[in-house]
């Protein structure tokens, strides 16, 4: 199962396990991670498990949905290597990825 | 405001589980009004998923948001319940036993015997943008809804967003502002495609503005704004200068007056309810769907729907206290028909 690093806006780093198939904001809730709420619970019909890709993963993770951008309008302190967590499936290409999670969620 | 609105129950939240609130209480010949902040019926069904499928149903393998709302509307049609939309509930004041009297943000007041709370995660209200300090601003120069055009003519404007909300109310008041920018974080717009038309329109023969870029500054003296410093996505700053700051970012979940009707909560989130009965700790106030709690409690509609049967049960108790009320089944009652209007 590839490991996922989420590290919160103070810098303290945690890293779990991600099932294959689930999505990167199913892995943080399912591992109590701090900094993401998932209001909507992963329909992209809100912007509250935005995370902030680590730029050495951009390329791997990929650019976010026409779908997924309008939700993004909602985040806070959104950049380019915003995502939108739920949007993000775990694959094996995944093992190592890093990504931070904003000071606040929207 | 006006006479107040006597009826027997008072549903607050218009969600799934309100609406088949409705047909519960119907069927034991109790009238039902709703008090819903959404312009729409449907609750976060209608505002976050209309489109989105859902799977758990009974009976229904797959149904959107939207398609479970429409035919909860169906069923609840013989039962003729009374929709207050885009108003919210205020406070609530015990003057009988049980009965309440109910004022809404529109100076509406119900007097009524029973309240259920359905209002799922609380209610929907405007997304406040990070802008440090804005809340200085609201109300006097800020705005999260424009309620009167008037207050805006002849005033320099700054809209923020690129949804709906924010195209429509640019195309409205850009005739009357003396000025006005629509600033969008980036080139691609959420809004119906008529309306950006319309807006291009508007900037390619110079009568409004287009900006992209996200506001990080305001400045301005004892809650009237005066300038707005916008990042551009370059990374430039350069400044606005604006009357009034109108931001569209869309609709957030927040509890609401709830905690303030003196009714036992769990973490300060949740109405803590009896399983029996789906009642608060105040006797006459219900709490059904995904704002209560109880032990082993799932936020699932289907929950919610159970929760409403059991609900009503004890309403009954407290609307006709003489009467006695006879278990009967939809099937092979007459009497339940004749309510549905099939006998």
């Amino acid at each position: 199962m590839p490991k996922i690093t989420y590290i919160d806006f103070q810098g303290t780093a945690r890293t779990v396990e991600g099932e294959i198939g689930s999505t990167v904001m199913e892995t943080a809730i399912k591992n109590a991670i701090p900094g993401i709420e998932a209001e909507c619970g992963g329909a992209c019909a809100c912007a509250t498990c935005h995370v902030h890709v680590d730029e050495a993963w951009r390329a791997t993770v990929g650019d976010p949905s026409p779908m997924e951008e309008d939700m993004l309008d909602f985040g806070y302190d959104v950049r380019p290597n915003s995502r939108l967590s739920c949007q993000i499936k775990v694959t094996a290409e995944l093992e190592g990825l890093v990504v931070r999670t904003p000071e606040r969620q929207a | 405001m006006s006479e107040p609105i006597k009826t027997d129950v008072l549903i607050i939240g218009a969600g799934p589980c309100g609406l088949f609130a409705v047909f519960e209480l119907g069927l034991l010949d109790m009238k039902a009004h709703l008090v819903d902040i959404l312009d729409k019926i449907g609750g976060q069904c209608a505002e976050l998923y209309p489109e989105k499928p859902i799977y758990d149903i009974p009976a229904l393998p797959y149904v959107t948001g939207q398609g479970l709302c429409e035919a909860l509307m169906t069923q609840i049609k013989p039962f003729g319940a009374t929709f207050h939309l885009q108003e919210m509930v205020q406070t609530v004041e015990k003057i009988g036993d049980p009965q309440f009297r109910v004022t809404t943000d529109r100076g509406r007041i119900f007097e009524v015997k029973v309240i259920v709370v359905a209002a799922g995660g609380g209610s929907f209200q405007p997304k406040r943008p990070p802008i440090p300090g804005i809340e200085a601003y609201e109300g006097t120069s800020v705005f999260y809804a424009v309620r009167q055009m008037e207050a805006f003519r002849g005033k320099r404007i700054l809209i923020v967003g690129g949804g709906d909300s924010a195209l429509d109310w640019t195309l409205n008041l850009a005739p009357i502002a003396s000025h006005l920018t629509l600033l969008h974080r980036r080139g691609e717009f959420r809004a119906a495609p008529d309306s950006v038309n319309k807006m291009m329109t508007l900037v390619g023969e110079g009568r409004i503005d287009l900006v992209l870029g996200q506001v990080s500054v305001l400045h301005g003296e004892g809650g009237q704004i005066a300038q707005a410093v916008v990042k551009r996505n370059d990374g430039s700053n350069f400044e606005i200068a604006c009357d009034a700051l109108l931001p569209f970012f869309g609709l957030t979940m927040k509890l609401g007056p709830v905690a303030d009707w003196g009714i036992e909560m769990k973490d300060g989130e949740y109405i803590l309810v009896d399983t029996a009965t789906f009642e608060s700790s105040v006797p006459g106030i219900f709490a059904i769907g995904d704002i209560n709690w109880y032990p082993g409690k799932l936020k699932l509609i289907l929950s919610g729907f159970h929760e409403a049967a059991l609900m009503a049960q004890k309403a009954h108790r407290y609307v006709y206290p003489d009467k006695r009320l006879v278990f009967q089944y939809t099937t092979s009652s007459t009497s339940l028909q004749k309510k549905l209007g099939v006998a």
